[in-house]
């Protein structure tokens, strides 16, 4: 069986995009050789800056051939059906055949299709692969209308067996496939041809290139920690920057340099930022001192003075890259040592949003917002709004504005040489915390409540400018914020009620919206007393409108009508994140659901806390029965309801009761109150959900022995307001008439 | 096109001679050698040798050096590698020949890189232009870690699809002659021969005109004269193009796609200026662009309707 071998040669394919392009070539070909039905033993696909690889094994040399009856109309069927019949078979009528059946005869039409040899359908699979190849980014080049991800040069196409190798034969808008490649492009450049996989492999080698990615990524490895270890230092790793450098070179040599001893000094943040971003340099640190001391770059050549003139230009290159950042790293000290005020006060003239105002503007929103949550979180006050302040300074310096990747870190250095202290300075770096689901999350109080006050500002802001996420478009990262302030409250046991600081923070940013200057400031001061004042926000902008009766816009004494919609709009969305969250961790969706409906549903902590004793109570033999027990008592108080046109809620009385299961069952369901109504208020959920088991026997014993339906009205009545009881007292724990099942 | 690989046995001496080399280079490859466009522009592609001519089915093949200004770059002359007047060597092929590279390749050899000592690289970078409604994609070209040029194989222009595709070099010609050269600060770089009778830096032509425009561009250029200017040439590139194409004194057809063009030209550097003076703030700057590049799109569809952008009687492209 024969051995297949492609190569598409091009100029060269961005880094990023090599290993998915492989793939993609080996998944459409073997699934379009497949589909033809060739099928093979093995195949695997390589890449490197110039070209796509794919080699298959074992592929059949025809595909089978095959047969196929069809039955079609009766005899003497008009014409027209029987013509489109043949046309559907590609036959023709005296090809068909009579038989007889128990309806009469029939046509019946025999299709036989001979095998095609592997070389015809691999042109056509290979020529389909090519025309739709799904690049992220294709083009045209000169005066042909083929895509490739850059100009496409050679074909190299080839099936080989025992008997030697022959080239398919595949045209593509001129390229025509053949039997050659070439070698590296500056070390071993001209064409020569090859008849097979190993030969292919064996001569690009000796040609300077080595196919495989991953070959070349250990190789780079190898030799750059290799090179690390004999100056006793140790390479910084960086899987990412491995596998992009191993995309960049053909023959790769690793060459070890020195960094000027005057950028040393730079924080190591600041060297590695510069050497990876921009110089696709790896870092090499003094595992003593912890400083990056050297760097390794990755050439795609050896050369006569071994790599010396490359190492003296990127050397070169580097030393004028660090330049700068020390340029800005110490401009940024000097404006950081006086306090930085002057980058606060440029930042009132950058734009955040259009709507929403400056970066000053929003600063303000947020150390007061963080003011509010400090006592929340046990956080300092005054420190907290310090940090609040402090945190977005660093994007007014010429570093970050350099490397904007650095925001945050930078803040945090120069937070220590503005006089802030430790906490201040962690704020600065941690209140963009978390990032990702994964990403750690912060816990030092002050950091805590700038990073909330940060997230719930954008959040807040946003909704009130109705800029919600929408599907897949979520540009202002709404999500990822909403999931963050999930985590910084549950990773911190943080009790808290949500509705509370959205009202707070939206009705700062509807002032904002709607007012003037002058009105604005006043309106924010006051209304910031007032909340300290009475801790409810109802109450406060009741006061503040009171107050600043007569000047206020139309519009503003509308907001406080809309407020508690948006409050509320943006507390289901944070439910449906937390729904997603709490999904990855195995809770059920139907359990967060009955939780939900609970009161204090904007305390998340809480509602967490519920909806894992109500998981854990529902997964046990008892919750089982209970569930199904509270569902029967609801089912028929729901029937009966509707029957009768009246609500049971009240009045059961134990005289009424005859069987022995009901009085039990009455004496279960005072015992069951007294127990769930000081749990449920000391947040024992646990306990509840116990008292609540214990209700198992009783509610089924009676099922058991009681019939509801009874000719004595009054019995009847008792029986359904007692059920009505076990209603309520279930849904004091939880609203069960959620849960699946 | 012919391969030329030969070698320069000599290493060039000043930063006039690199451009001697690169003009005699390209004009061996056939290209037709161009001056620099007599406006003010950003970079090199805003010639219309390269902007036009990229679209259309002519073929075309220029190069030229182009004066470039990004008056936000200027730093007084002070900084080794920044500059607010600049120059850009510049090369366009339509189509783009199937040896792009190797041309390429073969002036970096012309210019005195050594081809055995380098590493040159070519590293994905993706080239697009707000202001004229135009992309790309190609390379920055890495010489031992330094971009020395972009190469680009244009796909839209001014809003048209490419068709043929043209190859555009572009060669920042200062920092890849202080990289050929050994020099570290630009000034100091010999402008002529250092052995000439009267030897030239760098710094001798051009570090007084940088602190002139510096101090021009950041701090006094008059920001509401610079405004009604680009009003003015907003206006002027539209009433160009809302004339008929017959012209009713010689009764032929002229399309005035590059007087357009050149208020365009203006506009887009007025817009550079006030961009420069911090008049324009984040969210202005996008309406900006978007008006520059609005006027690009018109000269381009202008363009096509002209015989060097493949227009013939009676069948518009």
């Amino acid at each position: 069986m024969p051995d297949l071998l492609i190569e598409l040669f091009s100029e060269e394919i961005p880094a990023r995009m090599q290993k998915r392009a492989a793939d993609d070539l080996k998944k459409l070909v073997t699934d379009g050789l497949v589909e033809a039905g060739l099928t093979y033993a093995g195949a695997h696909a390589l890449s490197t800056p110039r070209r796509l690889t794919l080699a298959i094994e074992g592929l059949l040399d025809k595909s089978p051939d095959t047969r196929e009856e069809r039955k079609g109309p009766k005899v003497g069927a008009p014409d027209k059906a029987i013509e489109g019949f043949l046309r559907g078979a590609g036959l023709t009528r005296d090809q068909l055949e009579e038989r007889e059946t128990p309806k009469g005869p029939v046509y019946f039409a025999l299709i036989e299709k001979k095998g095609r040899p592997a070389a015809e359908i691999v042109a056509e699979v290979l020529e389909a692969t090519i025309r739709n190849f799904p690049w992220p980014k294709s083009m045209r080049w000169g005066a042909g209308s083929l895509r490739w991800v850059r100009p496409l040069h050679s074909i190299l196409c080839l099936l080989s067996d025992e008997a030697g190798a022959s080239i398919v034969p595949v045209d593509i808008d001129g390229i025509k496939a053949g039997d050659t490649t070439e070698g590296h492009r500056f070390m071993a450049p001209g064409r020569f041809a090859v008849t097979g996989f190993a030969d292919y492999e064996a001569k690009l080698k000796a040609a300077k290139v080595i196919l495989s990615p991953e070959e070349r990524a250990d190789h780079i490895w190898a030799e750059a920690q290799n090179a690390a270890f004999a100056q006793g230092l140790e390479i910084v790793e960086d899987k990412g920057l491995l596998a992009e450098v191993a995309g960049l070179v053909e023959w790769p040599v690793v060459l070890i340099g020195d960094i000027d001893d005057e950028f040393i000094p730079l924080p190591p943040e600041v060297l590695q930022s510069s050497m990876r971003e921009h110089q696709k340099f790896f870092s090499v640190k003094n595992p003593k001192s912890d400083l990056i001391e050297k760097f390794v770059t990755v050439a795609n050549r050896e050369t006569a003075d071994h790599g010396a003139t490359i190492l003296a230009g990127n050397q070169k290159v580097l030393s004028a890259r660090l330049a700068d950042a020390k340029f800005f790293w110490e401009n940024d000290l000097r404006i950081a040592e006086t306090g930085g005020q002057a980058w606060l006060g440029s930042l009132s003239n950058v734009t955040f949003h259009n709507k929403l105002g400056t970066q000053g503007e929003r600063i303000e929103r947020i150390a007061q917002l963080a003011r509010a949550i400090a006592p929340l979180v046990d956080a300092d006050t005054d420190l907290t709004e310090q940090a609040a302040r402090w945190a977005k300074a660093d994007l007014s310096s010429e570093m970050v504005y350099e490397f904007p990747e650095l925001q945050g870190l930078m803040g945090k250095y120069y937070a220590t040489s503005a006089g802030y202290s430790a906490q201040v300075a962690d704020a600065a770096l941690d209140h963009y915390s978390p990032l990702g689901p994964t990403d750690d999350v912060p816990s030092a109080p002050v950091s805590v409540a700038v990073a909330l006050a940060d997230k719930l500002d954008i959040l807040t802001g946003f909704w009130a400018i109705d800029e919600k996420p929408t599907g897949s478009k979520d540009p202002f990262a709404l999500r990822r914020a909403a999931l963050g302030v999930i985590r910084l409250i549950l990773n911190n046991d943080l009790r808290l009620s949500l509705v509370k600081l959205f009202d707070a923070q939206v009705l700062r940013h509807e002032i904002a919206l709607n007012e003037n200057g002058s009105v604005r400031q006043a309106l924010l001061r006051d209304l910031d007393n007032e909340i300290a004042k009475h801790g409810v926000f109802g109450a406060a902008i009741r006061t503040v409108l009171d107050h600043f009766d007569g000047t206020l816009s139309k519009h503003l004494e509308k907001v406080k009508d809309i407020l508690p919609d948006i409050a509320h709009d943006l507390l289901d969305f944070f439910h449906d994140r937390l729904k997603v969250h709490l999904r990855d961790k195995g809770v059920r969706h139907d359990v967060i659901d009955a939780c939900l409906a609970m009161p204090g549903n904007d305390d998340l902590t809480l509602l967490v806390k519920r909806a894992e004793a109500l998981g854990a109570f529902l997964a046990t033999d008892d919750g089982e029965n209970l569930l199904l027990g509270v569902k029967r008592a609801a089912n028929i108080l729901a029937q009966a309801e509707q029957k009768d046109g009246v609500e049971y809620s009240y009045g059961a009385d134990v005289k009424f009761a005859d069987a022995a299961e009901e009085k039990a069952l009455f004496a279960a369901l005072d015992v069951a109150e007294a127990a769930i109504k000081p749990a449920i208020e000391a947040e024992d959920f646990a306990a509840a959900m116990a008292a609540l088991a214990a209700l198992r026997a009783p509610i089924d014993a009676f099922f058991e022995a009681v019939q509801i339906n009874t000719d004595n009205q009054i019995v009847r009545r008792n029986r359904l307001n007692l059920l009505a009881r076990i209603r309520v007292i279930s849904a004091g724990v939880a609203d069960l008439s959620r849960i699946e099942g | 096109m012919g391969r030329a690989m030969a070698k320069s046995d000599t290493r060039p001496k000043s930063f006039q001679e690199i451009i001697l080399r690169l003009q005699n280079y390209w004009a061996t490859q056939g290209c037709a050698m161009l001056q620099p466009y007599d406006m003010e522009v950003g970079a090199g592609t805003f010639h219309p040798a390269t902007t036009l001519r990229s679209l259309g089915p002519q073929p075309w093949a220029a190069a030229y050096v182009q004066p470039s200004r990004r008056p936000t770059d200027g730093r007084y002359g002070e900084n080794p590698n920044r500059l607010q007047h600049y120059y850009q060597y510049q090369v366009l092929i339509k189509p783009s020949p199937p040896d792009l590279q190797d041309l390429y390749l073969g002036s970096l050899q012309a210019i005195g890189i050594d081809m055995d000592l380098h590493d040159i690289r070519f590293v994905e970078d993706d080239w697009e232009s707000p202001t004229l409604g135009a992309w790309g994609l190609g390379w920055e070209v890495w010489c031992d870690g330094m971009e020395v040029s972009q190469f680009t194989y244009f796909q839209q222009v001014g809003g048209h699809d490419c068709h043929p595709v043209s190859g555009e070099l572009t060669y920042g010609i200062e920092r890849l002659a202080m990289y050929i050269l050994g020099v570290d600060h630009v000034m100091d770089m010999p402008f002529n021969d250092p052995g000439a009778p009267i030897p030239l830096s760098y710094g001798d032509v051009f570090k007084q005109t940088e602190e002139e425009y510096a101090r021009w561009n950041f701090d006094v250029a008059n920001t509401d004269v610079l405004l009604k200017q680009f009003e003015e040439a907003e206006a002027e590139c539209k009433a160009i193009l809302d004339q008929a194409p017959v012209d009713p004194k010689t009764g032929k057809r002229i399309v005035m796609a590059h007087p357009a063009y050149d208020q365009c030209i203006k506009a887009s550097h007025l817009f550079n200026l006030l961009d420069a003076r911090g008049v324009i703030s984040v969210t202005e700057r996008q309406a900006y662009i978007g008006r520059v590049r609005a006027l690009a799109k018109l000269c381009a569809d202008a363009f096509v309707q002209t015989r060097a952008g493949g227009w013939t009687d009676g069948n518009a492209a």
